[in-house]
């Protein structure tokens, strides 16, 4: 069965504007992710995730190049797609959650508008019938009295409940695929579970796939059934939560893991990585993060490790996992 | 909020004027009242000139040439603010002048902010080439002098009221232009707007329900603005006798003919028209004034 979304050795590079600088912000990632199945993305900040998010997307900002690699969404090339085929891809079949939802809606329409857009720019319909299904989809996020939200306008709305439109809009057209990119870090704790809830319910209920971006190893641990981690533009391990829990086979996974404040012990010194996070344009030989491996051996300073099978459903670059 | 602005806003003169604050229901400090009502009365006056005004504009009786107003010695009741060279009646081709200015005022205006508000969008939405392009030519626009270009064009397409409108247009969509696409700019980084590409909508769709409606408020403001620039400019066209062509009765066509009888004490034929030119600038930018303040966010010092 093909999967639903395959990604298979995907380079982004940015371009500075005469060439001189190159940064390899996705380099050489491969993964599938099966229908309905949620997999979490973490990583630094700069590390690619967001870069990766919008190469799927085709939403590269002008300077970035997708240099090499395949998109296979529901078994169809995306990267040979048209401009316009894409257009009526996008908040279709995969839709997406941006960084700041509360930002994102237009102060100047009401709530029913924005929620019945997508379905009046992809299925051609009317105002009424937006407005219509907007009502339904309020009720589907749960916002108490959708009649009369539908007229309202968005300062009229607390915070969550902007959160939970902007989830209205993302499953409108219900697309098989949602990248949500750090939907939750704007928000206040209590709001956050409330919204990694509903984004829960709302994927259980349409068998939507997530793919969700965050550094917070707490939410992949509560909403992802398998989680990538990104450092420096690769993705250096991937397998199903449990599994990286528990057995991480990547020194970096374990030092992100060990840095985790843990209430139940007081007296433990919070762990950090030691050193900074290597610059993209001039990454050190071999392995990008030797610099600050603790368990760093010869062969990771000259090869960059290659991708390595840890156990079934699990793979990490690292020279150690071989063992 | 913010300082009041206009002279209108002193305390005691919100205070009597309560009744016309609740009726505008413009809670708003620093509302300019006066120069509203001067405006309001204008464009009553503008749209009800055929049955305000008591005699025809363009006919004089040449037998009454160079009347006082009625109040001076050889003025008469017919005549409430006297005749001109042509036995005109002033009082009347002051009123149809005030429509000629609204007109000409108001359509170049909205000819000028459409075309300037719709390459700002293109210009700051596109970006790239669009941009460079839409953007030089505007700087080379903003270079040469308002006037000076719009008399030359005039002498190109001679005097008529379209060509007039046209002409200030040309001239003056730079502004809009300029203001528009820094706007765009900001509004382009938005998240509204990136959710709106991220939903899939093109680039028509987005400037035309996510960017335009959100440049509209700066379009309103900067037309308020300009509605003083373009009617001195037809005056000053008018004067010079490249404007609005006689015998229609346009402010700064008055203005021209009565120069001549200045010398000669006929006060009333430049002294009128030249007020009402004030009047109806002064008030237009006093609104204009306020409504950037109360719109600007930054001013409001939200």
């Amino acid at each position: 069965m093909t999967p639903l979304l395959e990604i298979d050795r995907l380079t982004t590079r940015y371009v500075s504007a005469r060439g001189a600088r190159v940064v390899e912000a996705v380099s050489d990632i491969s993964f599938r992710l099966e229908a309905g199945e949620t997999l979490g993305i973490v990583g630094e900040s700069g590390s690619g995730k967001t870069t990766l998010a919008l190469s799927i997307m085709r939403l590269l900002p002008p300077g970035a190049r997708i240099a090499a690699g395949a998109v296979r969404f529901e078994g169809e090339d995306l990267l040979a797609k048209s401009d316009g085929e894409m257009r009526r891809l996008r908040g279709k079949r995969i839709a997406m959650i941006l960084q700041d939802p509360m930002a994102s809606l237009n102060p100047l329409f009401t709530v029913g508008d924005q929620v019945g857009e997508s379905l009046r720019v992809h299925e051609g319909a009317s105002r009424r019938t937006a407005w219509t299904r907007a009502r339904e989809l309020l009720t589907a996020v749960k916002i108490p009295a959708p009649e009369a939200r539908v007229r309202e306008y968005p300062h009229q709305l607390s915070g969550g409940m902007r959160q939970r439109i902007v989830g209205a809009i993302a499953i409108s057209c219900e697309p098989r695929l949602l990248i949500a990119d750090e939907p939750t870090t704007s928000l206040d704790v209590t709001i956050q579970a409330q919204y990694l809830n509903l984004l829960r319910d709302l994927q259980r209920e349409h068998g939507l796939a997530l793919i969700f971006i965050t550094h917070n190893l707490g939410i992949v641990a509560r909403m992802c059934d398998r989680v990538a981690v990104m450092y420096a533009g690769r993705l250096v391990e991937i397998g199903p939560v449990r599994r990286i829990f528990d057995a991480p086979a990547h020194p970096y996974t374990r030092a992100l893991l060990e840095s985790i404040p843990r209430l139940a012990d007081a007296r433990a010194r919070l762990t950090a990585i030691d050193g900074q996070p290597p610059d993209l344009a001039a990454l050190p030989v071999g392995c990008a993060f030797h610099p600050r491996c603790p368990k760093v051996e010869d062969r990771c300073r000259r090869e960059v490790p290659t991708d390595i099978a840890v156990a079934e459903d699990h793979r990490a670059r690292c020279w150690l996992a071989a063992r | 909020m913010s300082t009041p602005m206009s002279p209108s806003a002193s305390p005691s003169r919100a205070a009597s004027l309560t009744l016309a604050w609740r009726f505008a229901a413009f809670h708003a400090e620093g509302f300019p009242v006066l120069p509203t009502l001067i405006l309001l009365v204008l464009v009553l006056t503008a749209v009800f000139a055929n049955v305000i005004a008591p005699s025809d504009p363009e006919i004089g009786t040449l037998g009454e040439r160079f009347r006082p107003p009625a109040w001076q010695v050889g003025g008469s009741e017919k005549y409430l603010l006297g005749t001109d060279h042509l036995g005109r009646d002033v009082l009347s081709r002051l009123i149809f002048g005030a429509r000629v200015s609204m007109v000409v005022g108001l359509t170049a205006v909205l000819f000028a902010g459409a075309v300037g508000t719709a390459l700002g969008i293109l210009s700051g939405f596109l970006g790239g080439w669009v941009d460079q392009v839409i953007m030089r030519v505007t700087d080379t626009w903003l270079a040469l002098p308002a006037l000076t270009f719009a008399i030359f064009l005039a002498a190109v397409v001679g005097p008529s009221e379209m060509n007039i409108v046209i002409i200030l247009g040309a001239v003056y969509w730079t502004r809009y232009a300029r203001v528009i696409r820094g706007e765009v700019l900001s509004l382009r980084e938005r998240d509204f707007v990136r959710l709106a590409i991220v939903a899939g909508c093109s680039k028509w769709t987005i400037m035309r329900r996510h960017i335009l409606p959100n440049v509209l408020n700066s379009a309103i403001v900067l037309g308020t603005l300009m509605l003083g620039v373009v009617i001195v400019t037809e005056a000053a066209l008018s004067f010079l006798g490249v404007g609005v062509p006689p015998p229609k009765p346009a402010w700064g066509l008055m203005l021209a003919d009565g120069k001549k009888g200045l010398m000669a004490g006929y006060w009333w034929l430049t002294v009128l028209p030249g007020s009402c030119i004030m009047l109806m600038v002064l008030s237009a930018n006093l609104l204009g004034d306020w409504l950037r303040v109360k719109l600007d966010p930054q001013l409001r010092q939200l």
